[in-house]
């Protein structure tokens, strides 16, 4: 396996780093023999690294299958890491015995997808937002009322409201809720797994604000997970592409957006229906599907369906490497040791 | 006029009262044509493709209007005379393609079942158009690939099925119930991608049924908006890009997040929900989300009016004879209703989501009581 991307931009190398991903794998058994041994594996996550800052949102985007909810269930420790280690505040969670990782759970917390899937129908929406507060003793009893009052107001729901079931609510409102329960333990990192994808157009606006005035009033940082790169431009600084297990490019959104360097995440934005006539994009249809993640072949994930394919592609995997100030990326297009091409000469620019 | 739909309503009884889904909705659909109908979930935009195609499931009926597809009417249609036109005449396609196609068949045989329910040609004839019809919607090898079951395939490839088999007896209108919204970004561009060419090798006519405005523009030639089962507004589809008129659309296209956005503004958004269909406000049924809310939106329901290019159901470019406002006083109101959106924008969310819900509550209180 390539040294991936364990060189940090030398900005992210220091003690504003919250959370540090190195070499992140998870297999999954695909297949097993008689004995209950794994035959071939999912890779769902290979070898990914990255670091957000404290008070930085990082979105982390890619198609279904591209192992970007697996990274997220790792770091709330609701999958166990195959290898690679997770350190957060400068501790490694993945060294940690299960009785002292358990102290650290409520400084991670997750925005589930599904608001319909993810509140247990029947609490009452005051419960469920008072019931982390109580497994983890963070507020005496005869406060937690207050407070979930005034975790109500802070994601825009009425007092009045706490005794209600989630049936009663739409699915903004009970996002909302969810968002709530999240905040309820003053966690310092959130992982938002797709919090608007299930939502109406109208009601996605309602939710994307509400995170962003959440994150400047609370100083929180964000993990942003979602499947199209138009929804995390609006809330994150940082992008990380990932592509069938492994990230195919890194930067801050302006230079990712402005100019993507890795043809995946090219055809990525082009995909994405313009809105107006005056933005009409130049349209890269990729052809075929993602191809099975279970034992993937040698060489770069991406080879099979890239339109800009090299003969190096097939046999050997990219090296994650800075192409450009802060923007890294997973390219045999960009490999010095290979002759210079076109797209090369135009990012050196 | 390939299909003409006037004032059409369906209603569906609940136990708490009626829920009109469908409110006098007209549109019109030539050959060739892209239409789409843009709403969010419980506009009716699905319901009314369901009356089209006869498919309302019980309790659900078409209470009234009229629906004309080639010179037929609809309304008074037979089960077994719509059972001849669908997948005839017009065929559809859903949203999940997993749960539309019949997991225990191959591929091949359920397109087979679907040219031989409306022609009589041979099993071996048919297996040759079926894999043709593969080829056409772009699966590779589809010799092979028409022995496969549903399961051995990715969901752009079952997509790609359900169209070759709507397309199988050359249907005059293909109606396309969110075709791509189950699916990935770059497998969504390759299925409108398809759709656009056989609209350009076949002419056939497509009802685009969807949620997403980047998706109506891409491909659609006009397009109807519809909010709590009624249209809204109706034009050429740049022209309602360029130039929304409701303050409905308006904000729609003002809150999807967009490329050439500057992010350090905040999204707009459209403050509260989508009423209840039981306790709609009493005036527009959009009034109480809106910016630009007048007296009258309060009091009355505005008619669907033709202003210039457009056809708009609000006060802003209505007079109150039901007559359209001129030219100056329409450019005035939009720009009005612009301002309106921009100052909303700079409301705290918080505030502005509890303020929304509140009003919604006092409206459904007023109306237990009565």
């Amino acid at each position: 396996m390539s040294d991936n991307g364990n060189i940090a931009s030398p900005e992210l190398r220091n003690d504003d780093v919250l959370l540090d991903v190195q070499h992140l794998t998870k297999l999954f058994a695909a297949e097993t023999n008689f004995f209950g041994k794994a035959t071939s594996y999912v890779h769902a996550v290979d070898d990914v690294s990255f670091q957000i800052k404290r008070g930085e949102a990082f979105g982390l985007v890619g198609e279904s299958g591209c192992g970007k909810t697996t990274v997220g269930k790792m770091l709330v420790n609701l999958l166990r890491p195959t290898s690679g280690k997770i350190i957060f505040d400068g501790k490694d969670l993945t060294a940690m015995k299960d009785s002292e990782r358990k102290s650290y759970c409520k400084d991670i917390q997750l925005i589930f997808q599904d608001p319909y899937a993810s509140l247990n129908p029947r609490m009452r929406i005051g419960d469920i937002i008072a019931e982390p507060m109580i497994a983890n003793n963070i507020v005496p009893k005869d406060k937690v009322e207050a407070r979930v009052n005034e975790l109500l107001e802070c994601v825009g729901l009425a007092n009045y409201m706490r005794n209600r079931y989630p049936h009663e609510f739409s699915g903004g409102q009970r996002q909302r809720v969810g968002i709530a329960r999240a905040l309820a333990v003053n966690p310092k990192l959130i992982v938002c797994d797709e919090p608007v994808s299930a939502l109406d157009v109208s009601i996605q606006a309602q939710v994307l604000n509400l995170l962003d005035d959440l994150k400047e009033e609370f100083g929180l940082t964000y993990l942003f997970i979602a499947h199209g790169l138009n929804v995390v431009k609006h809330v994150s600084d940082r992008v990380g592409v990932m592509y069938l297990g492994r990230i195919m490019e890194i930067a801050p959104k302006r230079s990712l957006y402005a100019d993507p360097l890795s043809p995946y995440t090219q055809a990525l934005l082009s995909a994405i229906p313009a809105v107006d006539s005056k933005s009409k994009r130049e349209r890269i249809i990729l052809q075929g599907d993602v191809p099975s993640p279970i034992d993937p072949p040698p060489g770069c994930r991406f080879a099979g369906r890239c339109f800009k394919r090299l003969g190096v592609c097939g046999n050997s995997v990219p090296e994650l490497r800075e192409v450009k100030e802060n923007h890294r990326c997973a390219c045999h297009l960009y490999d010095p040791e290979l002759p210079p091409t076109e797209e090369m000469t135009r990012a050196a620019r | 006029m390939l299909l003409e739909v006037k004032s059409l309503c369906t209603e569906f009884p609940v136990k708490r009262g009626v829920v009109r889904a469908v409110d006098d909705v007209s549109f019109e659909v030539s050959e060739g044509e892209i239409l789409a109908i843009v709403g969010e979930s419980g506009s009716g935009k699905s319901v009314t493709s369901l009356s089209i195609m006869g498919l309302l499931a019980e309790p659900g009926h078409v209470a009234g209007g009229e629906m004309t597809f080639d010179g037929k009417d609809l309304v008074h249609l037979s089960e077994k005379e719509y059972r001849e036109m669908r997948g005839n005449d017009m065929a559809m396609i859903f949203q999940e393609p997993m749960t539309s196609l019949n997991p225990v068949y191959r591929i091949g045989d359920q397109i087979v079942e679907a040219i031989r329910t409306h022609e009589k040609v041979s099993k071996k004839e048919a297996l040759t158009r079926a894999i043709d019809l593969l080829r056409k919607v772009g699966i590779p090898s589809p010799e092979a690939r028409v022995r496969d079951y549903p399961h051995q395939m990715s969901g752009g490839m079952r997509q790609r099925v359900m169209i070759a088999m709507a397309l199988a007896c050359n249907p005059k209108l293909l109606i396309a119930d969110e075709p791509t919204t189950a699916l990935d970004v770059t497998i969504q561009a390759q299925i409108l991608d398809l759709l656009r060419r056989l609209r350009e090798d076949t002419d056939m006519a497509v009802l685009l049924i969807t949620h997403d405005l980047g998706v109506v523009s891409e491909i659609a030639d006009r397009v109807v908006v519809m909010y709590c089962g009624q249209v809204v507004e109706e034009a050429e589809v740049r022209l309602l890009f360029d130039n929304p008129m409701h303050p409905y659309t308006l904000g729609l296209l003002k809150s999807i997040p967009r490329l050439e956005d500057d992010d350090s503004k905040r999204l707009y958004m459209i403050k509260g929900m989508v009423p209840n269909p039981l306790e709609m406000p009493p005036g527009c049924h959009f009034s109480d989300r809106c910016d630009s809310c007048m007296q009258v939106c309060r009091e009355r329901m505005p008619e669907l009016v033709q202003v210039g290019d457009h056809k708009v159901r609000c006060f802003l470019y209505e007079e109150q004879d039901g007559h359209a406002k001129d030219a100056a006083e329409v450019k005035a109101n939009e720009e009005k209703a612009r301002e309106a959106i921009e100052a909303a924008r700079e409301v705290s969310t918080a505030e502005a989501l509890i303020e929304g819900d509140v009003a919604r509550e006092a409206e459904e209180g007023g109306a237990d009581e009565r």
